[in-house]
């Protein structure tokens, strides 16, 4: 299935993005690397392998679109959104300062790139089934690709918009769950419990992949299954790390929202330079 | 200066009227499309929905996703018109309508087909009697509230030509016509719909037949009551309320809606800081509804001409201190 897709290039790239986005954290003080890093590789694959899209005409009305709808994630997709040419890259060391294009969270307003503006938890989600019903209705080819954090399916509203997506078999539209196990204070299963989590996707009558949201290739061939799948909507859930990459952020309970100090920052760009040459 | 006032005898529902004006709306631009939430009927789109069934949404008993479904579309260049009971929308999907349509600016129509007290016997659960506050504070957001059927339509058609967020709140209850076809609405601008120089009664949705029956009988006493058909409270017709406090010295308000934070807020804010003047407001006070029928509990909750005259009263009083 990834047969021709380059996922040595794919990889680096991640790796160059997982170091730009805990520089840009650490530089602004705040913000959210354990889930940002959790969903790169996802964002990285939808960017340069699976969506048609063109940076030099963001408003293309048959560009694919994504929508961030964990959207304190958006570090993950800013760094993508500068490196893919939507806006220039100074403008990532400016995330979350007065006056900037890169709030601290997507501002479609703002930001080239930025389909809607989330922030709230299970909204972004439905405003892409929105695009995705006005695509078919209007017979157009784009499809519409929704990230969505695992703790944010304890909204009520993803449900409500897994079974509007099944009913009008809006096979144009792919969610992908972050599974990353992790919510703001602790474990999922913990808090709500989510499991079993694609079953309940099947439930609502989803075609349903289930992957390492951190293997590139698997990523890869789950996109090009969603994408030739008919007739009704698709989820991938994928299981990723929260903090994937930095071996004191996976899985750690407290980096949810916190930014690395200056020593965190350095000792974790070290670790991803030495997985740099180590493979 | 408005048309002429014309009551008839009967009524008629602004839902109604909403219906209507959708379908013409509808045929005049194809970017119309019209969303609710297992209210087809309800909130009168079943002539939409059968007329232009690719541009009709069943979003069932689900109003944030509605909202957000709402807000994607709204992105792809369609101008959707949420309908919804007030209490749903804006009531349950306030933070959809706060993050995807108000922030973002987005081109949205929210139409409450069942707004206020006077949705009647279903009683508190069903009456949205706060929700003119909540979208009042979001920035971005126009609020209207149409008094009658000509208006309503009206309304309609200036919001497909207005790009931006938009609140609209109906009744379900028939009211008066006021208006004929020489009444001309436009976003932002009150209607003065009668001449006086003692005291301004500013009024929006059902409560502009009351107070212009209110005008009448204090007319009889010699008072002569300018008459205001606010139906937009936001942007606000500041310079309508600033002319009449110069003018007549004295206000007053009258909503189908808690005092605060609606109408009478917002007069109030304006003139306390411009050009104070006795401000008196009719309203619903610091309580919630009850079943009844529309006329009953508007009597029981102080929403008649008989409550603004006093009201009136009241103000003159002040203003004579």
């Amino acid at each position: 299935m990834t047969d021709g897709v380059d996922l040595r290039a794919l990889e680096a790239r991640a790796r160059e993005f997982r170091k730009t986005i805990l520089q840009m954290i650490t530089r602004a003080g705040s913000g959210h690397p354990g889930g940002s890093l959790s969903a790169i590789d996802l964002i990285t694959v939808l960017y340069y392998h699976t969506m048609r899209h063109d940076p030099r005409n963001p408003a293309w009305p048959d560009r694919d679109r994504f929508v961030l709808s964990k959207g304190h994630a958006c570090p993950a997709l800013y760094v993508v959104l500068a490196a893919c040419g939507y806006f220039p890259a100074e403008h990532l060391w400016t995330l979350r300062e007065v006056g900037s294009i890169l709030q601290g969270h997507p501002d479609m307003t703002r930001t080239p790139g930025v389909e809607i503006s989330t922030g709230s938890l299970g909204m972004g989600f439905s405003a892409a089934i929105g695009m995705a019903l006005a695509g078919k209705r209007d017979g157009r080819p784009y499809r519409v690709y929704a990230l969505l954090g695992d703790g944010e399916c304890q909204e009520g509203a993803v449900w409500e918009g897994a079974m509007f997506a099944a009913h009008y078999a809006l096979d144009n539209l792919t969610a992908i769950v972050d599974r990353n196990g992790l919510q703001q204070t602790g474990p999922t299963e913990d808090r709500i419990r989510l499991d079993p989590l694609a079953d309940k996707w099947r439930a609502c009558t989803w075609d349903v992949q289930e992957i390492d949201g951190h293997d590139l290739g698997a990523i890869v061939a789950a996109l090009d299954r969603a994408r030739a799948t008919r007739g009704r909507p698709q989820v991938i859930v994928a299981r990723t790390v929260k903090g994937k990459g930095v071996s004191f952020l996976e899985g750690v309970v407290g980096f949810h929202g916190k930014a690395l100090t200056r020593d965190e920052l350095s000792r974790a760009l070290a670790e991803l330079d030495g997985a740099t040459t180590g493979r | 200066m408005a048309g002429p006032v014309v009551q008839t005898a009967g009524g008629k529902a602004t839902r109604d009227a909403y219906g209507e004006a959708l379908v013409a709306v509808g045929r005049r631009d194809a970017r119309v499309v019209a969303l609710t939430g297992d209210l087809r009927d309800s909130t009168r789109l079943e002539a939409f929905a059968a007329a232009f069934p690719d541009r009709f949404v069943e979003c069932g008993i689900a109003e944030q996703n509605m909202v957000g479904v709402a807000a994607g579309l709204a992105t792809c260049g369609k101008i959707p018109f949420v309908s919804s009971f007030a209490v749903f929308v804006p009531g349950r999907a306030y933070d959809q309508i706060r993050v995807l349509v108000a922030q973002p600016g987005l081109n949205v129509k929210l139409v409450s087909t069942h707004g206020g007290l006077t949705v009647g016997e279903d009683g508190m659960s069903a009456q949205a009697i706060e929700e003119l506050a909540m979208m009042r504070a979001l920035a971005n957001m126009t609020v209207i509230v149409p008094a009658d059927a000509t208006e309503t339509h009206q309304v309609i058609a200036a919001l497909v030509e207005h790009h931006g967020p938009a609140y609209v709140r109906l009744g379900r209850a028939p009211v008066p016509v006021l208006f004929d076809d020489t009444y001309t609405f436009t976003i932002g601008r009150a209607a003065q719909l009668r001449q006086g120089d003692d005291v301004t009664l500013i009024a929006c949705g059902i409560m502009v037949a009351e107070a212009l029956a209110a005008a009448e009988t204090l007319a009889a006493e010699g008072i002569e009551a300018r008459v205001l058909n606010m139906a937009t409270l936001k942007p606000l017709d500041e310079a309508a309320v600033l002319a009449a406090a110069r003018e007549t010295g004295a206000i007053v308000t009258a909503e189908e809606h808690t005092v605060y934070g609606g109408l009478g807020g917002a007069v109030a804010e304006v003139t306390s800081a411009h050009e104070p003047v006795p401000v008196e407001r009719v309203g619903i006070r610091d309580v919630f509804g009850e079943s009844g029928s529309p006329r009953a509990l508007m009597e029981k909750y102080g929403l008649t001409a008989a409550d603004i005259v006093a009201a009136a009263r009241r103000a003159l009083a002040r203003k004579r201190r």
